[in-house]
């Protein structure tokens, strides 16, 4: 987190074959209005593009949005990525429509937090600033 | 400095953070930039500058390709509004700017403008410098979208484009005072329109009016279609032939120039303006009961707020 300005950034992304984005702009814009700045990149991105962007942005968290059924496959890869780039001070979180016990699963695997379709805005901002809170200035 | 050595080397992670620091503007970071300031000098900048909607940000992805296919290496600053009542910001450049990813010879960083105007925020120079330090031959920085008057690209590129989209005005809005001057280079974006050419012809007719600028460069207003990818070589094209030209003339030393001088107006300003902003309380609640009873006018209390302010 920029520790002087306190401004935390998020990244927000749409991963895979999936082109509902109701919810992620839903969730763009209570993070915006909660003092975050958000990065979001748009439909159909793949994991590489959505770490790459991260990276360059130096973000503090990223969420991806999955509606599509395809988080055990995309979110293991992401987390593979961050590792890979060095980049695993990023927090990745993930919010959609998953079943629970893949929740306890992916949390398991490094997933910071998932927030499922019920997840009101205060939890998302809260949960989002506890998680960069519990990171800690890097 | 690690970090620096890792800016100078250009690896991803290290030119991000120190991105990071210089927004976050602490104290502890000038040091940094002041090493990395330094190793600048030989990229050349360029601004893109236009209304709201007007195609800078596919414009940017579209010339970060044209400039990656001439083998060279592009970084590109994209800056975005902040909401004046949360503060918060959302940073929509990347949306447009696909197909650039996973190639080391491109960096995008999107920046929200924090409370400046102008259209440029704070740290964008800082992460110029870096990018500049970090071997990136070509750096597009675009604007937010501005209206008519928000000139801030002035002090930051050398070399300013302004976009502009068919069907928002007249010639007289052509002729008006503002950021239409300060083009280097005409652009009409989305030229697959049927009423582009009125917006050619507008501005074309607007520079012919003009007396020249006396540096001897024919500013052109050229075409382009993301779409059909149309008229992006010659954009790039007139590009190199400014920077050729600057070079040539001597140009490019003034605008050097002009660029760090106000820059460091610009620096002024905002210490100033933070020196106020944290020290202003009181002062300032007794200045406001009086301008609110009409007994100074807003100028005079600005003046005593002056003089009761501290020196540091």
């Amino acid at each position: 987190m920029s520790e002087k300005t306190g401004v935390i950034r998020v990244l927000l992304a749409k991963v895979g074959l999936d082109g509902h984005d109701r919810g992620v702009k839903v969730v763009a814009r209570c993070l915006r209005d909660a003092g975050m700045d958000v990065i979001y990149t748009g439909l159909h991105r793949t994991p590489e593009e959505v770490v790459d962007a991260a990276v360059q942005e130096d973000v503090d968290v990223l969420g991806v949005s999955l509606l599509s059924g395809a988080h055990m496959t995309i979110l293991p890869r992401m987390i593979d990525l961050l590792r890979k780039t060095d980049a695993d001070d990023i927090i990745l979180m993930a919010g959609g429509v998953m079943p629970d016990e893949d929740v306890a699963t992916l949390k398991k695997m490094g997933v910071g937090e998932v927030l499922l379709q019920d997840a009101p805005p205060e939890t998302i901002v809260g949960t989002v600033r506890r998680l960069v809170a519990e990171r800690g200035p890097r | 400095m690690d970090m620096v050595e890792d800016v100078l080397a250009g690896r991803v992670r290290g030119i991000a953070r120190m991105m990071s620091r210089a927004e976050a503007g602490g104290g502890d970071c000038r040091a940094a930039l002041a090493e990395i300031y330094r190793h600048t000098g030989r990229a050349h900048v360029v601004g893109l500058t236009g209304v709201p909607g007007s195609g800078k940000s596919v414009l940017a992805r579209v010339l970060a390709q044209a400039i990656r296919a001439s083998g060279r290496k592009v970084g590109i600053v994209a800056v975005d509004p902040s909401s004046p009542f949360s503060g918060g910001a959302i940073l929509g450049d990347r949306v447009r700017m696909t197909g650039l990813s996973g190639d080391p010879g491109v960096f995008i960083r999107s920046m929200a403008t924090h409370g400046a105007v102008g259209g440029l925020a704070r740290a964008s120079l800082d992460s110029v410098d870096i990018l500049d330090a970090a071997g990136f031959d070509i750096v597009v920085v675009e604007t937010v979208g501005v209206g008519q008057d928000e000139v801030d690209i002035l002090q930051a590129a050398h070399t300013i484009v302004v976009l502009s989209a068919p069907g928002l005005g007249d010639e007289i809005q052509a002729i008006k005072a503002g950021i239409l001057e300060i083009a280097d280079i005409h652009v009409v974006s989305k030229c697959d329109r049927a009423d582009a050419n009125r917006t050619l012809i507008d501005l074309k007719g607007m520079l012919t009016l003009g007396v020249a600028g006396g540096d001897g460069w024919q500013v052109p207003v050229l075409p382009t279609s993301a779409e059909n990818d149309e008229g992006i070589g010659d954009l790039l094209a007139a590009i190199d032939a400014h920077r050729a030209h600057l070079e040539d003339s001597g140009g490019i030393a003034l605008r050097r120039r002009r660029i760090a001088e106000t820059r460091i107006l610009r620096i002024v300003e905002d210490i100033v303006r933070a020196r106020f902003a944290g020290r202003h309380d009181a002062t300032l609640a007794g200045l406001l009961d009086r301008v609110m009873a009409r007994e100074v006018d807003p100028y005079a209390a600005a003046m005593d707020m002056l003089a009761a302010s501290p020196e540091d």
